[in-house]
């Protein structure tokens, strides 16, 4: 807090100082750290001897020639079939994604136009969907969510289990749009669907966005649904990497895993850098004005 | 707006919900009443040039028949309930009777499958959520002293735990507490004790567990509280410095009580999803030691037998009932604002 009158002494700043580099270290190191280990090999990385092998890369250097390897990577992308599972990713997280938003846009601005009591309690039961854990609704699908195994069922299932957050999302962006610009296009004659074609499509783009991102992130670290849903041959990258992990440790192929761990999250990092203020404010919606 | 265009504008989205979350709700309802079928057996007499053998096996056909006849299973009532898997009224009782003490009662119960994922899930939600809360706010204070300039980055590392999915961050902190990893090796060597491992205890499972909740979860909270403070008035801040309040007064006196509801709302929510915990379970291969309530559920769903639909959906409805305490609170406070603001 920078306030004219708030002289802070160096020790108190050092030690905030010293605080949030200990905070940043045990947040992100880890994930540095399976970066780094990815391209070892797996005696370098679960080091039976000496952990300090990772960073040496003493068995990298005998197994392959280079202190670096690409091996986990080739082989889980390839071997592993682990390109088939970020397609399927990919084919999830976008049908998700664009499903979820034109359902939710149209109910949302709907809920946020509405005065009548109904509306809040149309609000009130997706707040308790919300709150369901998602392995119990799962539950309730029987035979032929169980039986197709296919990714379109999985995606119906996604979009339904992400349509309470993403109507309460908008909801609350939508209550930020004044009324007025809704009101003189209805004055003027519009329909209340060619307002919102012509008054409220073009400005809703910020709050869209938010929401968009996260449905997406909502379908791309899916596991309970995925992992239950699709079998085998068609997963997903998270349920891939749980399957490469194998009932026992020792038995799977723990590279396989370190690298598409690595390979799955790198996406994720790189869209939160370039949408952080995004994701805070939505994040936010929620709490500061309720 | 008129109830028709209401209607129009809100049906795709409510038909997803309706189609997709309340029915399966039902239809868990429905399922928990029912179990699946006994196999029928038949004897069958083999003969061979050595003698006959009288031996049973499971009649698939006649099976296979009254699966297609009562796709549901046999209906159970509350029998699925209070088996030895979910409630165990028996069991309870039979151990009420025999203990000697409470304590070899509660241990007792605590081995039944169910109870123990009570446990469990209680302990997890009990000790994540105030950590949760206290390092959020103390990382969203501390945060806030630091030079504007600098603070874009510094925030994304900070929510770095929270954006991956917890599968994969349990998998990450579990590779390195593992016994061949850095953090576990490293502890071997200053505990001095080649043998020690997380896999073998189950305390140090559940610490570690616990630990990956405020790693995970924690960041949500700074989120959400650092955007609070920045709505903190800053004259009463003022007045209070010039009045001698320290650091921490003014913090307990003037902070605290201004994003008070925002905190309210941050414990809801984290316990709800702390409820709901499962998947660092998978990551953390903690099966053997720690087990959740939704664990349960999945382990019923993944069964390679029989998909026993009946056991999970009773699970499932406690787990819910569960949720629906957790959640009062919340609904009544929604109720009340929406009274005052219309």
């Amino acid at each position: 807090m920078d306030y004219g009158l708030d002289k802070k002494s160096n020790s108190l700043k050092t030690s905030n100082t010293i605080f949030i580099v200990i905070w940043l270290l045990i947040a992100c190191f880890p994930f540095i750290w399976t970066f780094w280990g990815s391209f070892k090999v797996r005696a370098d990385f679960f080091s039976r001897a000496d952990w300090w092998y990772a960073i040496t890369a003493f068995n990298t250097l005998i197994e392959t020639g280079a202190k670096f390897t690409t091996e986990a990577y080739s082989g889980a992308w390839f071997e592993g079939e682990f390109w088939k599972a970020s397609r399927n990713t990919v084919i999830v997280t976008i049908s998700v994604v664009s499903i979820s938003l034109f359902l939710g846009t149209l109910g949302a601005y709907a809920l946020s136009r509405s005065t009548k009591n109904y509306a809040f309690w149309l609000l009130i039961i997706a707040l308790i969907f919300r709150a369901m854990p998602h392995i119990t609704l799962v539950s309730g699908y029987l035979f032929p969510f169980f039986q197709l195994q296919i990714l379109p069922t999985t995606i119906v299932v996604l979009v339904a289990i992400n349509q309470p957050f993403t109507l309460w999302l908008l909801y609350s962006f939508f209550k930020t749009v004044p009324k007025e610009l809704d009101e003189s296009a209805l004055i003027d004659g519009c329909s209340y669907f060619q307002t919102f074609r012509h008054i409220i499509m073009p400005v809703m783009w910020p709050g869209v966005i938010t929401a968009g991102l996260f449905s997406l992130m909502l379908a791309y670290n899916d596991f309970t649904v995925t992992a239950l849903l699709l079998n085998q041959e068609n997963h997903t990258m998270v349920p891939k990497i749980q399957s490469y992990l194998g009932t026992n440790q020792h038995e799977g192929n723990l590279m396989w895993a370190v690298s598409s761990v690595v390979s799955a999250t790198a996406p994720l990092f790189i869209l939160v850098m370039f949408f952080q203020r995004q994701i805070i404010s939505g994040l936010t919606a929620g709490a500061i004005k309720g | 707006m008129p109830n028709r265009s209401f209607f129009w504008f809100f049906l795709p989205a409510g038909l997803a919900m309706i189609l997709f979350i309340g029915l399966p709700i039902i239809s868990t309802g429905i399922q928990s009443f029912y179990a699946q079928h006994d196999q029928i057996l038949v004897e069958v007499k083999k003969c061979d040039p050595f003698g006959c053998k009288v031996s049973v096996v499971v009649d698939q056909e006649a099976t296979s028949k009254i699966k297609d006849e009562k796709p549901l299973g046999k209906f159970n009532g509350f029998g699925t309930y209070i088996d030895r898997n979910h409630l165990a009224v028996d069991q309870v009782s039979e151990f009420w009777g025999e203990s000697k003490s409470i304590g070899d009662f509660i241990n007792k119960v605590g081995n039944l499958p169910f109870y123990k994922a009570l446990v469990f899930t209680l302990t997890y939600c009990v000790f994540v959520t105030p950590c949760v809360l206290l390092l959020g706010f103390i990382i969203a204070l501390s945060l806030n002293a630091i030079s504007r300039k600098i603070r874009g980055p510094l925030i994304f590392g900070t929510i770095l735990p929270m954006i991956v999915t917890p599968l994969v961050g349990s998998l990450v902190l579990f590779w390195m507490i593992d016994a061949e990893g850095i953090i576990g090796a490293n502890l071997q060597m200053l505990m001095n004790d080649p043998y020690l491992s997380l896999k073998s205890s189950k305390t140090l499972m559940w610490i570690t567990i616990i630990i990956y909740g405020v790693w995970h979860h924690s960041p949500f909270a700074f989120v959400v509280f650092y955007a609070a403070l920045q709505t903190v008035p800053q004259e009463p801040l003022e007045a209070s410095i010039i009045d001698g309040a320290s650091r921490f007064q003014r913090v307990k006196h003037i902070v605290l009580p201004h994003i008070y509801p925002v905190v309210t709302f941050v414990a809801l929510i984290s316990l709800m999803d702390n409820f709901r915990v499962f998947e660092p379970i998978i990551g953390f291969s903690a099966e053997g030691s720690a087990q959740s309530l939704s664990w349960l559920i999945y382990d019923n769903l993944v069964n390679e037998e029989v998909i026993l639909f009946g056991s999970a959906a009773a699970t499932s409805i406690m787990t819910i009932i569960g949720i629906s305490i957790i959640l009062a609170p919340v609904l009544i406070r929604t109720w009340r604002e929406f009274k005052i603001n219309r």
